[in-house]
């Protein structure tokens, strides 16, 4: 089927056209995306919306086990809420990507900005996966209370860090898996940092697999890097806050 | 032992003449405040850890029970007040920030207080809303600008999602971990049976409430706990927590003790975990972000649900409120600072917000100058204890009223101000089997409904005698409405006159 173009039109417009679509098709493109908000709002399973240009705020909200490949960056909110499904992106995303983002996938070429995996949780067999191949801004992880965030710091340019300050604040429960040297500077109080067990270089191993899989990016260079584990030392950072009155 | 400088603050009187030792105390009691002498034999009170909550006397079969304040002078200081310096040896001793439950106990002013409702003499005469029509139905929902109609009188106004109640008054917002699924489910039911609406919290949905759901407020706060596409398509409305009237600036916390199994598979996290739910959500830092989530709601929901935004009464409450209309949401609810809560830091819960009469007023009479009062349904929120109280709200701007304390003081609650310990003894702010099961639904929620339904008829008799038969038309109505004791700013941020004026 013919692609849609988003062009200078409002995102209901867009949007009520992709979801007219996707009532007879189960793979929609739409092209020439500027900036337009919502696309792929609680995009069920079994559909997978193919984006071309810049995608507004609030990407895939509600994600819905749906799949999203954005050929172009992503802007705020990415896979806000996310209860399932994968989103791809070729190129870069904004801030508080994934947040509160329980099930599915996310996987970034490039970097992310602030507040990436904000809220992410994990419940059952629901084990949400971020993937970043670059940096990440500060306060990536906030809150973070399960799940897993992969960030390979490829292509940093000299002096720039892998992610910014005040990483994992707030982090009770979850991963980060993080390659190469990283800013200890950055992390907040409650992370440790880990070697890798069997079953992480093994998960790990899937991800990185995917993500040379979908970049087209070379497998053994990025494994030739050692890679730590970040997580927090207590899963009840504020249990001694309070007193009753 | 050490010395903890604190009096206790109960004594457990039992009269010993009545008491037959049964160990009914014994057994109810989960702060072990009675127990059985050494003897084996003998029912014993230790009075230290009693809360007044009056399990213990209302259960006791012989009415051998009384609770007594604990009267232990301290010497006179109306600066230093026994409260204070006993607060101080609490974080003297733990560190830690004080925490309570239930809304602020302290002396401030309560405006429903002096404020004074008119009734019809002579003129306009009243109405006996026995035998006439009387309408309290009340619909919550953006209302279009303009109407149109075609020829024969139909609307051709594509209208927004409305919202039909049968009373003005809806539960609020009391998630299930802050209250046990049995006190939830009672408002459920009684929700459904008075034909208004229950509000889940930021809880998530348990499966048991599915039933229910066409009677439910769900809830989208900053941790998103539960939340996920058929949360939000399983709902009356969709409501956005920005604030808590108890706890404004302040988040949520749930500690991992509440996280039970059944509270973890409604919030979906895992067992034992901390449910953390900071003050802001990370994706509003403006006004156009709160439009911006708004609209991603409205999106995944169709436009199918109106969008609520709850916020907490604070300085600029007007000026939000009318934010939050233009950047779209459908209701708007106000939660002043008197409201209720499960737990909130008590230096925060008595020192921060404002009122709910005062925010009310400003909210209405601003978006009243900004011509936008029909873009959004105003709901009230923070403390109504009875049919009079929700009234003045109507009169004073509001479209309906939020209700939590007085629902939960019919299932039992006695305000003993210790949700947060998680021990209630009337089986309502506890996780604990043991406890939760002395809760009935289906005996409780009959209580809430006799509480409802008698409201409705008072609110109907004061309206019937001011000589109005519809809600619609009490709707900031404050010609019916005179101050007493209130001075000139007073007044004039109310909007009302003084009595005899």
């Amino acid at each position: 089927m013919k692609p849609i173009i988003a062009g200078i039109r409002g995102y209901a417009e867009v949007n009520d056209e992709i979801n007219g679509r996707f009532l007879s098709e189960n793979k929609i493109t739409v092209t020439d995306v500027n900036g337009q908000r919502y696309l792929g709002c609680a995009l069920e399973k079994g559909k997978t919306l193919e984006i071309e240009g810049t995608a507004g705020n609030d990407l895939a909200f509600c994600l819905n086990g749906g799949k999203i490949i954005l050929r172009g960056n992503g802007q705020d909110a990415v896979g806000n809420t996310m209860g399932g499904g994968e989103i791809v992106i070729h190129g870069h995303a904004g801030d508080a990507l994934g947040y509160g983002m329980r099930d599915g996938s996310i996987y970034i070429r490039d970097n992310v900005s602030c507040r990436g995996g904000i809220h992410m949780k994990e419940f059952k067999d629901m084990k949400p996966v971020l993937v970043i191949g670059s940096s990440a801004g500060s306060f990536l992880g906030e809150y973070m209370a399960g799940g897993t965030i992969v960030l390979l710091g490829l292509g940093l340019k000299r002096g720039e860090k892998l992610f910014g300050t005040h990483c994992a604040s707030g982090m009770h429960a979850g991963k980060i898996f993080v390659r190469g040297t990283f800013p200890k500077e950055n992390l907040s109080p409650n992370i440790k940092i880990t070697n890798l067990t069997q079953q992480d270089r093994k998960e790990l191993e899937e991800y990185v697999g995917k993500y040379c899989r979908y970049f087209d990016a070379d497998h053994d260079e990025i494994m030739k890097k050692p890679f730590r584990k970040l997580v927090p030392e207590t899963s009840r950072p504020y249990a001694n806050l309070y007193t009753a009155d | 032992m050490s010395v903890n400088y604190i009096p206790r603050r109960f004594t457990v009187i039992r009269d010993k003449e009545r008491c037959i030792n049964c160990g009914c105390c014994v057994r109810q009691c989960s702060n072990e405040c009675h127990l059985f002498a050494d003897d084996g034999k003998t029912v014993i009170s230790d009075s230290n850890s009693c809360v007044a909550c009056h399990r213990c006397v209302d259960l006791c079969p012989t009415g051998a029970l009384r609770i007594e304040k604990y009267v232990c002078d301290y010497r006179e200081n109306a600066n230093w007040t026994p409260q204070y310096q006993q607060q101080i040896c609490r974080q003297a001793e733990t560190g830690g920030v004080l925490l309570a439950g239930m809304g602020t106990p302290k002396d401030y002013p309560v405006y429903w207080d002096k404020i004074l409702l008119n009734a019809s003499q002579v003129t306009n005469p009243s109405i006996d809303p026995l035998r006439e029509p009387m309408e309290i139905r009340t619909i919550l929902g953006r209302k279009p600008e303009k109407l149109t109609v075609e020829k024969k009188g139909k609307s051709t106004v594509d209208m927004p999602p409305q919202v039909v109640l049968e009373t003005p008054v809806m539960f609020s917002a009391m998630s299930f971990g802050s209250i046990s699924l049995n006190a939830q489910k009672s408002l459920a039911m009684a929700a459904k049976e008075l034909g208004t609406l229950f509000n889940i919290g930021e809880g998530g949905l348990h499966p048991d409430l599915k039933p229910f759901t066409d009677r439910a407020i769900v809830q989208v706060a900053s941790g998103r706990f539960g939340v996920y596409s058929d949360y939000l398509n399983n709902s009356k409305f969709v409501e956005i927590k920005i604030g808590q009237g108890a706890k404004p600036g302040i988040g949520g916390h749930l500690p991992g003790e509440k996280v039970s199994v059944e509270v973890s598979n409604a919030r979906m996290i895992p067992e034992g975990s901390d449910a953390i739910s900071p003050a802001p959500h990370h994706d509003i830092y403006s006004i156009e972000d709160l439009r911006q989530l708004i609209w991603a709601i409205k999106q995944a929901t169709g436009n199918k649900k109106p969008v609520s935004v709850k916020i907490a009464a604070v300085h600029n409450a007007a000026a939000i409120v009318s934010g939050c209309a233009r950047a779209g949401a459908d209701i708007v609810a106000i939660d002043g600072f008197r409201g209720g809560t499960g737990a909130a830091p008590v230096r925060i819960r008595d020192n921060v917000g404002i009122p709910i009469e005062l925010a009310l007023s400003s909210a209405d009479q601003r978006l009243r100058d900004e011509g936008i009062r029909s873009r959004i349904s105003l709901v009230a929120a923070g403390s109504f204890r009875c049919s009079a109280d929700i009234v003045k709200a109507i009169a004073l701007g509001a479209d309906a009223c939020y209700c939590a304390s007085a629902p939960l003081i019919a299932m039992g609650c006695h305000m003993c101000g210790t949700c947060n310990t998680g021990k209630c003894n009337w089986g309502i702010a506890t996780q604990r089997p043991e406890l939760t099961k002395r809760l009935n639904p289906d005996i409780m929620y009959k209580r809430v409904v006799n509480l409802i339904t008698a409201w409705n008829h008072e609110i109907k008799e004061i309206m019937g005698g001011m000589g109005i038969n519809s809600i619609d038309s009490l709707r900031g109505n404050r010609l019916m409405l005179r101050g007493i004791g209130l001075s000139e700013k007073e007044l004039e941020i109310l909007g009302i006159r003084h009595a005899g004026e």
